[in-house]
């Protein structure tokens, strides 16, 4: 192929620029969630990129793929980022390793890298270990954790804490979690309404950050107002029908990572779906199912599993989505 | 104010325009010699009717239309043929075309100009004619031959296209600035011509003197003036007619039909020229723009060497290549020594400084920026995945011959994908395909035709036989008298006949004009082929129709069919007599007469003659006819007579 007949300009955008957007719009949220959390999360996110490079480098090897320029992309950090953002900021080690190599090898390269993985790299591998090891996943740090920054890390490391250190106070559970498990034991729903609003003040960086992105043109509205909308569409009705047995539409939309996904993780361009119509429906399926999976499935945060089964129909809601091109009426494929 | 509509996607790529937007349009210098190339508007390139060493004035007639879609050419100065030759050529493919060279004189010296001063009384037909010899054709940058587009009337609308959206060309900006009125009087004779109710002058807002001064100019004729907005691809002739009239012209759908037919400002103005004037289509305006010092608007002769005009602009150091047409839909030189055509409307002179070359192609996202960006509302994204992975199929279920190459989706690519080289290499292989396709059409048909040939004289031998005993039994019955009888009966069985090989020339003909174009070259042989086989058949269906006439005139039954597979054979070849008869019969039969130059076969003369014998006679001569016809045509079509 020539390039003799080529569009003679381009807007200097390229990927990497795209990725490097991406992981600023990040920022916020995660300034936030050092100021309530700790400084583990950067620990978490440092050991993700890590392993990211290093696995997408390793495996652009085998398939004899120039591994720099691909690498340079920074969308394998994008993943490791989202990844460590999702998992519990004080897991072990080895639980953001596990997870960021079968996002890297498994969910991307194996399907051909960039562009061709068909499922969300993070969620795939956030969906393993929520499956694989159920109970360090549902370990959440409790707010305002009386650990120092070389507790937390040595904790991460090496699951020990220095001299009068209460480990109970790791082990707790999500919000999501107490939620489900207590009104399932019968216990009203008042008392077991987080505490603290550590969670949603994070939600509000990501919320900052979505808004950049698409202030950017960097992402559509569509497909993050479709999923609050799913996500509303249970949560509002429910709530409104008995209030004491349903959580408030607003606790959804703060807790467990609802904003994170709505900004960066279901406008993932490459394994959503690319139309307009195409994206308010994926949206919205992710949000309904997010929902059901939270309040009547056995998980804890149903995000993950939502974004995967919406993934499955892209090829389908890209085909019957396609817009009516210029002049000829909308038909039927 | 007129409502305005939008068209979907677009961009908005930085313009450059005022580099060579600022200064006056200047006149290129007369070139000592130009290289006027014969292939100056889509269709067949022209047919020189001029000899080297001949001496010509400026606008006289150098080479004629070849063809529906061919554009005439004329002598853009006075001067003397030099050379009839292959040349470099403005073309990406960079293959050298038919080019007559001419030496200029200096002296300028005009033919004797002939204007349609009386263009209002003139009807449309009449003017598509004149600016059919003209050579008038699309300036706009499809070079699409104007008189074909004066067609239907009357009209609705007439759009004129004055947006001129592509960044840094400014050509257009700089006419109607400067020859507004000119502009206008074109107008007036293209809508005269079209009988169109209105006129809309479509302008991007980026140019508020040409509207200014267009706005003065039209008011006296009572033509509507409009600033669109400033997006490319506005100056898209479907895309204006959208933004102007709100009607969306689907692809393989002409604009006529929707009562809408649209002319880009600079061939108005060259119409307004030739009818007026008497001037045919001989200069045209060119940007000279990019990484160029003294960048520039000047009119200049269709034939003069690019790199003449090129140096007007004082090139930077650095050049690299040079593009013809815009940034986004121009294409680069392969060649510079080539002489100016029709279609350049802007050389723009690539620098790595002004022009970074691309980074390279990362993978797709799927980000969906193509699918905003495209005019037509395509998806481009999914578009080039099926380019790459050969699945033409499913690229054209997904519209891929709606696009328009505008290059929207490539400048706004954050892969730096090459997009429109992969629609171009889906398009041009799915064309390869459909040429071998027809080629191995005709090639089985050939082979049919054929095989049904042999069964048939094979068919009707053992017919023949059995006539021949069936007649010499009843001629001794007979009475004379009866036979004569019958003899006048046949008289109107002439008529399928002719009918019959009138069907097949015009078959000929029909399939002359409906070969795709770049066959054109072989078009010649394959004619003269095809009319050989229509001929062939032509002599089949005569000598079928004699057959049946012979039965008649013997006035037995039909001898029993041959017991092989030779029966389906022989129906076959009734059926195709039979098609041919309810050919439209006079009318086709008459043209065939006077096309063939033949005299009516004469009617056949009663009484004396065996009947049998007579219409073999005729169809021999049916066959004489077919076959003189079918040469007469190879001849033509071999020797292009001037």
């Amino acid at each position: 192929m020539t390039a003799i007949h080529s569009t003679h300009i381009a807007k200097p955008a390229t990927v990497s620029t795209v990725m490097l957007k991406v992981l600023a719009a990040l920022l916020p949220g995660i300034a936030l969630s050092v100021y309530c959390n700790g400084i583990g999360i950067l620990l978490q996110l440092l050991l993700a990129s890590l392993t990211a490079l290093g696995a997408e480098a390793a495996m652009l090897r085998l398939r004899g793929v120039a591994v720099l320029p691909a690498l340079k992309d920074l969308s394998a950090i994008v993943t490791a980022w989202l990844l460590a953002l999702s998992l519990p900021p004080l897991g072990g080690w080895w639980m953001i390793v596990v997870a960021t190599l079968f996002a890297i090898i498994v969910a991307k390269q194996l399907y051909g890298g960039l562009g061709n993985n068909p499922f969300n790299p993070a969620m795939a591998g956030f969906a393993l270990m929520v499956v694989s090891f159920p109970a360090q996943m549902a370990q959440w740090g409790s707010p305002q954790l009386p650990l120092d920054a070389v507790a937390q890390w040595q904790w991460i490391f090496l699951h020990t804490l220095p001299a009068g250190g209460v480990p109970d106070a790791i082990s707790s559970a999500t919000p999501l979690d107490v939620l489900k498990t207590g009104l399932r034991q019968g216990q009203a729903l008042a008392g077991l309404l987080p505490s603290s609003s550590a969670q949603g003040l994070i939600a509000l960086g990501w919320l900052a950050g979505g808004l950049w992105l698409w202030q950017q043109k960097l992402i559509p509205w569509q497909t993050p107002l479709a999923m609050l909308a799913g996500l509303l569409a249970l949560a509002l009705p429910l709530w409104l029908w008995q209030p004491a047995q349903y959580a408030s539409p607003l606790l959804h939309l703060l807790q467990g990572g609802t904003l994170l996904a709505a900004a960066f993780i279901v406008t993932d361009p490459v394994s959503g779906s690319s139309t307009p119509k195409g994206r308010l429906i994926f949206g919205f399926g992710v949000g309904l199912l997010t929902y059901v999976i939270r309040v009547f499935g056995n998980f804890p945060d149903g995000i993950a599993f939502a974004v995967l089964l919406m993934n499955m129909t892209v090829p389908l809601l890209d085909q019957y989505t396609r817009p009516a091109v210029f002049g000829h009426r909308r038909e039927r494929s | 104010m007129m409502p305005l509509f939008d068209f979907p996607g677009g961009i908005h790529p930085p313009e450059h325009k005022a580099h060579s937007s600022a200064v006056p349009i200047r006149l290129a210098p007369l070139p000592p010699q130009l290289h006027v190339a014969l292939r100056q508007s889509m269709g067949n390139a022209a047919r020189p009717c001029v000899a080297v060493g001949d001496r010509v004035a400026k606008g006289q007639l150098i080479a004629s239309a070849d063809g529906r879609l061919s554009a005439a050419v004329h002598a853009p100065t006075s001067g003397v043929i030099s050379a009839i030759a292959p040349q470099p050529f403005a073309h990406p493919s960079g293959l050298p075309e038919l080019a007559i060279t001419l030496d200029s004189d200096g002296e300028e010296r005009w033919i004797d100009r002939q204007p349609l001063h009386d263009w209002p009384q003139r009807s449309g037909a009449e003017i598509r004619d004149f600016l059919a010899q003209m050579g008038i054709v699309g300036l706009g940058g499809a070079v699409f031959p104007s008189h074909l587009k004066l067609g239907v009337s009357p009209l609705e609308t007439l759009v004129i296209n004055g947006a001129e959206c592509e960044p840094y060309i400014s050509c257009d900006d700089r006419l109607m600035r400067e020859r507004a009125d000119a502009i206008c009087d074109g107008i007036a004779v293209t809508r005269h011509a079209l009988q169109a109710r209105q006129v809309l002058i479509g302008i991007e807002d980026n140019k508020p003197q040409a509207i200014a001064a267009m706005q003065a100019a039209a008011a006296a004729h009572g033509f509507s003036v409009v600033a669109v907005p400033t997006k490319y691809p506005s100056g898209g002739a479907k895309q204006l007619i959208r933004i102007l009239t709100g009607k969306a012209i689907p692809h393989g759908v002409r604009s006529t039909e929707h009562g809408v037919q649209c002319f880009n400002v600079a061939t108005v103005y060259a119409i307004g020229r030739a009818v007026l004037h008497g001037e045919p289509l001989i200069s045209r305006i060119v940007t000279l723009t990019g990484a160029v010092d003294a960048a520039a608007n000047v009119e200049a002769l269709i034939g003069t060497p690019l790199d003449r005009l090129l140096a007007l602009a004082q090139p930077h150091r650095d050049r690299k290549e040079v593009v013809m047409g815009g940034p986004l839909m121009g294409f680069t030189l392969p060649d510079l020594a080539a002489g100016l055509t029709k279609a350049g409307n802007c050389l723009l002179v690539k620098s790595p400084a002004l022009f970074p070359p691309r980074p390279p192609a990362q993978a797709c996202i799927r980000c969906g920026d193509c699918a905003s960006a495209c005019p037509v509302s395509l998806q481009p994204m999914d578009l080039f995945w099926f380019a790459k992975s050969k699945n033409f199929d499913k690229a054209q279920q997904w519209q891929l011959f709606d696009c328009i190459e505008c290059g929207a989706c490539s400048y706004v690519c954050p892969s730096q994908i090459p997009l429109v080289d992969y629609y171009r290499f889906a398009k041009s292989e799915i064309w390869a395909a459909e040429r071998d396709k027809n080629a191995a059409n005709l090639a089985r048909q050939r082979h049919e035709f054929r095989q049904m040939r042999l069964q048939r004289d094979k068919a009707e031998k053992a017919q023949r036989l059995a006539d021949k005993a069936a007649q010499a039994a009843a001629r001794q019955t007979a009475s004379h008298s009866a036979a004569a009888n019958v003899a006048t009966n046949v008289a109107p069985g002439a008529d399928p006949k002719q009918a019959a090989i009138a069907a097949a020339m015009a078959r000929a003909a029909a399939q002359r004009e409906a070969a795709p174009l770049p066959e054109q070259h072989s078009n010649g042989l394959n004619d003269a082929k095809q009319a050989a086989i229509a001929a062939a058949m032509a002599r089949a269906a005569a000598r079928k129709t004699a057959a049946d006439e012979a039965k008649a005139a013997s006035g037995q039954p039909p001898a029993p069919p041959p017991a092989s597979s030779g029966l389906d054979d022989a129906k076959q070849a009734s059926i195709e007599a039979a098609m041919a008869r309810a050919a439209p019969r006079k009318a086709a039969a008459d043209e065939a007469k006077a096309a063939s130059g033949q005299p009516p076969a004469p009617p056949p003369s009663s009484s004396g003659l065996d009947d049998a014998k007579q219409a073999a006679i005729e169809a021999a001569m049916a066959r004489a006819a077919a076959r003189k016809a079918a040469a007469d045509q190879a001849r033509a079509n071999q020797q292009p007579d001037s």
